[in-house]
C-alpha cells in the first residue's frame, strides 16, 4: 500500500518500549481532534501496547499495516465530547436501506466523509472518499443534481457534510446516522 | 540509560529467590492480554499488573497498590518500561525497587541446572529447569562426556556447564518431535560434532541426517558406565521415547508429568494417539519398578518445584496420586485428553516445522515463537 495521507507521522523506528507510546501520547496531545497520527515502529511490543493505550485513553485506533518489519500504526485524535454532538440534518438513512440497495445493484452515490487512512482500512464498496475538511473545495467533483447518501464513522462527520453540501444547494443528500461502526455489511479495503 | 536508586535483578537472582521461597512483589508492567497469558509465579510472589502507558503522567495508581517496605520487582516485556516505572517509584521515595534485566524476554530464556543426582558408575545427572517456560531438559556426565536430553534452544547455557565440568558432548537426545519449544539439539550435536537422535517415527518429515532411537539400542555415556536405553512410549507423538538411566531414573518426554499427563493433539492427531497415550501409561509404565524416579520434560505449575528445584516423582506416587493416572474409565480417559484442552501452545506449528528443519526462523523469530506458556499437559490451564 502507497503512503496514506495523514496528518503526522511519528518515526519510531528502532525505538523500544516505552518509548513509542511516550512519543505517541506526546504527539496525540500536541495535535487536533479529528486529525489521524501515523506511528512507524519496530518493536513488536508496540502492537498491543498501542492498541491497549487508543483503547483505555478513547483515541481511535484506525488499523495496523506491516512492512518489512515496520509497524504502521493509524491511530486518530478523539475527544469524549465528540459523540455527543446533535444531530441537525434532518434526511437520514438507514444502513440496512443502503445495504438494500447495494444489493439490488442500484447505483448509489455514497461518500465517504472519514480521514483517508479510515476510508483505506474499510469502506462501503463503492463509496468515493472525501475528507470532510476537503468537502468544500472538492464540490467540483459532485454534482448538485444527484442523490448523494454520506458516510463517516459514527454519524457526526456526515451530519456536518450534509449541511454543508445543503447550503452550497444539494437537494438530495441524506446521512447514514449509523456510520460504518453499525455497518456489517461488505468492506472494501486498499 | 540511568537507574538511579534503583536496582537490577538478574532472571537467576529471581530464580534463587522463587525457589528459596521468598516474599517478593511483582509490579509487571506490560498489557493486560500478555499479563494474563503468562507472568512470574512462585509461592511467595504476589503479582500486582498495571501496564506502564497507564503509568505515563501518573506514578501513583502503583504506589497505591505496592506495599511499602516489601522488595518489589517491575517487570516488562524485555526491560526498558521496567526501568522507566522503577525509577518513577523510586523518585517517588520508595526503596527496595528492582527491576528484572532483560524482562520476560530473559525470564523465558534462563536455565536453572539441578543436581538430580550422582550415578552409580561415578557420573552425574542434572536437571535443567527452564523456569519461565517450564520445560526440563537433562545432562548425563560421566568420565568426560556428556549427553544432552532434551536440549532448549539456549544452547550457551549448556556449553558454559560441560566447559565448568569438564566433558565433552557425545549424544544429544530429544525424546519427541517438540511443539513448545524449538530444539536445540541439532544444533549443539553440530558444533561438537556428537551424534543428534530423534524417535524415527516423529522424523518422517525431518530435512536433516539423524540417529535413530530404538528399543534395544541403548545409548552409553562415559566408558560405557551410563546406559540410556530407550523405551518406546507413543502417545503425545507417535514417536515418543522414553529413558531409562542407572536403572533409577525414568526420563518420561511429555507423555508423563507429576500433576499431569502429555496431550496428544499438538500434531493433529488426538484421536489416533489417544490410544497409544492410554496403553503407554497404563500399561508400559505400570511394568516398570515402582520405585522408578520420573523426570519428565515440562512442569505446569511451581508447586512441582521440589527442593533446590528439582521436578522429580517416584513413580509408584504418581500412580497413586496423578490425576492423569487415575482415570479408569477408558471413555472417561478418552475425555479427559481430548476434549476441554487448555490452549495449544503459541506458534506450535510453527516450532514443529523449525524442529523438522523446514523452517530456518532468525534467533529473533525463534525467539518471539516460543515466548508464553509451554501448555503441554491436559490439566496445563
Amino acid at each position: 500500500m502507497n503512503a496514506m495521507q495523514v496528518n503526522r507521522t511519528l518515526e519510531c523506528e528502532g525505538l523500544a518500549c516505552p518509548l513509542p507510546v511516550v512519543r505517541t501520547k506526546k504527539a496525540v496531545e500536541e495535535m487536533r481532534t479529528g486529525e489521524v497520527l501515523e506511528v512507524r515502529a519496530t518493536d513488536r511490543g508496540s502492537v498491543a501496547d498501542l492498541q491497549s493505550w487508543a483503547k483505555r485513553t478513547g483515541h481511535q485506533y484506525i488499523g495496523l499495516k506491516e512492512e518489512n518489519g515496520v509497524f504502521r500504526h493509524y491511530i486518530r485524535k478523539s475527544d469524549p465530547t465528540e459523540t455527543k454532538e446533535e444531530r441537525k440534518f434532518p434526511h437520514a438513512i438507514s444502513n440496512e436501506e443502503i445495504h438494500n440497495k447495494l444489493s439490488a445493484g442500484e447505483i448509489v452515490n455514497l461518500l465517504d466523509v472519514r480521514e483517508p487512512a479510515e476510508y483505506a482500512f474499510g469502506r462501503i464498496p463503492g463509496a468515493k472518499s472525501i475528507p470532510l475538511g476537503e468537502l468544500e473545495k472538492r464540490l467540483h467533483e459532485l454534482d448538485p443534481g444527484q442523490e448523494y447518501y454520506l458516510v463517516c464513522r459514527s454519524g457526526n462527520r456526515s451530519d456536518m457534510a450534509c449541511q454543508t453540501l445543503a447550503e452550497k444547494g444539494f437537494k438530495n443528500v441524506k446521512n447514514a446516522v449509523q456510520g460504518m461502526t453499525e455497518w456489517t455489511g461488505e468492506i472494501e479495503k486498499d | 540509560m540511568s537507574t538511579m536508586g534503583i536496582q537490577k535483578m538478574t532472571s537467576k537472582e529471581v530464580t534463587k529467590m522463587i525457589l528459596n521461597n521468598e516474599e517478593l512483589v511483582i509490579l509487571d508492567v506490560r498489557n493486560e492480554a500478555d499479563f494474563n497469558d503468562w507472568k512470574i509465579e512462585g509461592n511467595n510472589v504476589e503479582s500486582i499488573n498495571i501496564p506502564y502507558f497507564d503509568l505515563l503522567d501518573d506514578i501513583s495508581p502503583a504506589l497505591d497498590k505496592i506495599p511499602d517496605g516489601k522488595n518489589v520487582l517491575v517487570v516488562c516485556a524485555k526491560e526498558g518500561s521496567s526501568i522507566f516505572v522503577a525509577e518513577q517509584i523510586a523518585e517517588a521515595g520508595r526503596s527496595n525497587i528492582s527491576y528484572l534485566e532483560g524482562g520476560m524476554k530473559s525470564w523465558s530464556e534462563y536455565l536453572e541446572p539441578v543436581k538430580v543426582s550422582d550415578l552409580s558408575g561415578g557420573g552425574e545427572l542434572y536437571q535443567f529447569v527452564r523456569i519461565g517456560k517450564g520445560c526440563l531438559s537433562y545432562i548425563v556426565l560421566s568420565n568426560g562426556e556428556a549427553a544432552i536430553i532434551d536440549t532448549s534452544r539456549m544452547i550457551e547455557q549448556y556449553e558454559q556447564f560441560m566447559q565448568e565440568k569438564g566433558v565433552k558432548l557425545i549424544h544429544a537426545i530429544d525424546t519427541h518431535l517438540h511443539a513448545d519449544h524449538i530444539s536445540g539439539g541439532r544444533a549443539v550435536a553440530q558444533k561438537y560434532g556428537a551424534a543428534y537422535h530423534l524417535p524415527p517415527k516423529d522424523a518422517t518429515e525431518v530435512t536433516f541426517e539423524y540417529e535413530k532411537l530404538e528399543e534395544g539400542n541403548d545409548i552409553y555415556v562415559g566408558n560405557e558406565t551410563i546406559k540410556v536405553k530407550p523405551i518406546y512410549t507413543p502417545g503425545h507423538t507417535i514417536g515418543s521415547t522414553s529413558f531409562m538411566i542407572d536403572n533409577k531414573y525414568l526420563l518420561t518426554g511429555d507423555i508423563l508429568f507429576i500433576d499431569s499427563v502429555g496431550r496428544p493433539d499438538l500434531a493433529g492427531l488426538a484421536e489416533d494417539w489417544v490410544g497409544d497415550l492410554r496403553d503407554t501409561l497404563y500399561s508400559r509404565y505400570k511394568e516398570l519398578s515402582e520405585e522408578l524416579v520420573v523426570l519428565p520434560a515440562h512442569f505446569g505449575k511451581v508447586t512441582e518445584l521440589g527442593v533446590g528445584g528439582l521436578v522429580a516423582g517416584r513413580l509408584g506416587t504418581l500412580y497413586n496420586e496423578n490425576p492423569g493416572l487415575n482415570i479408569h474409565d477408558e471413555r472417561e480417559f478418552r475425555k479427559t485428553v481430548t476434549e476441554n484442552l487448555p490452549p495449544q501452545p503459541n506458534s506450535y506449528q510453527e516450532i514443529r516445522q523449525t524442529n523438522m528443519g523446514k523452517m530456518n526462523p532468525s534467533e529473533h523469530e525463534q525467539r518471539e515463537m516460543e515466548i508464553g506458556p509451554n501448555r503441554c499437559a491436559v490439566h496445563d490451564k
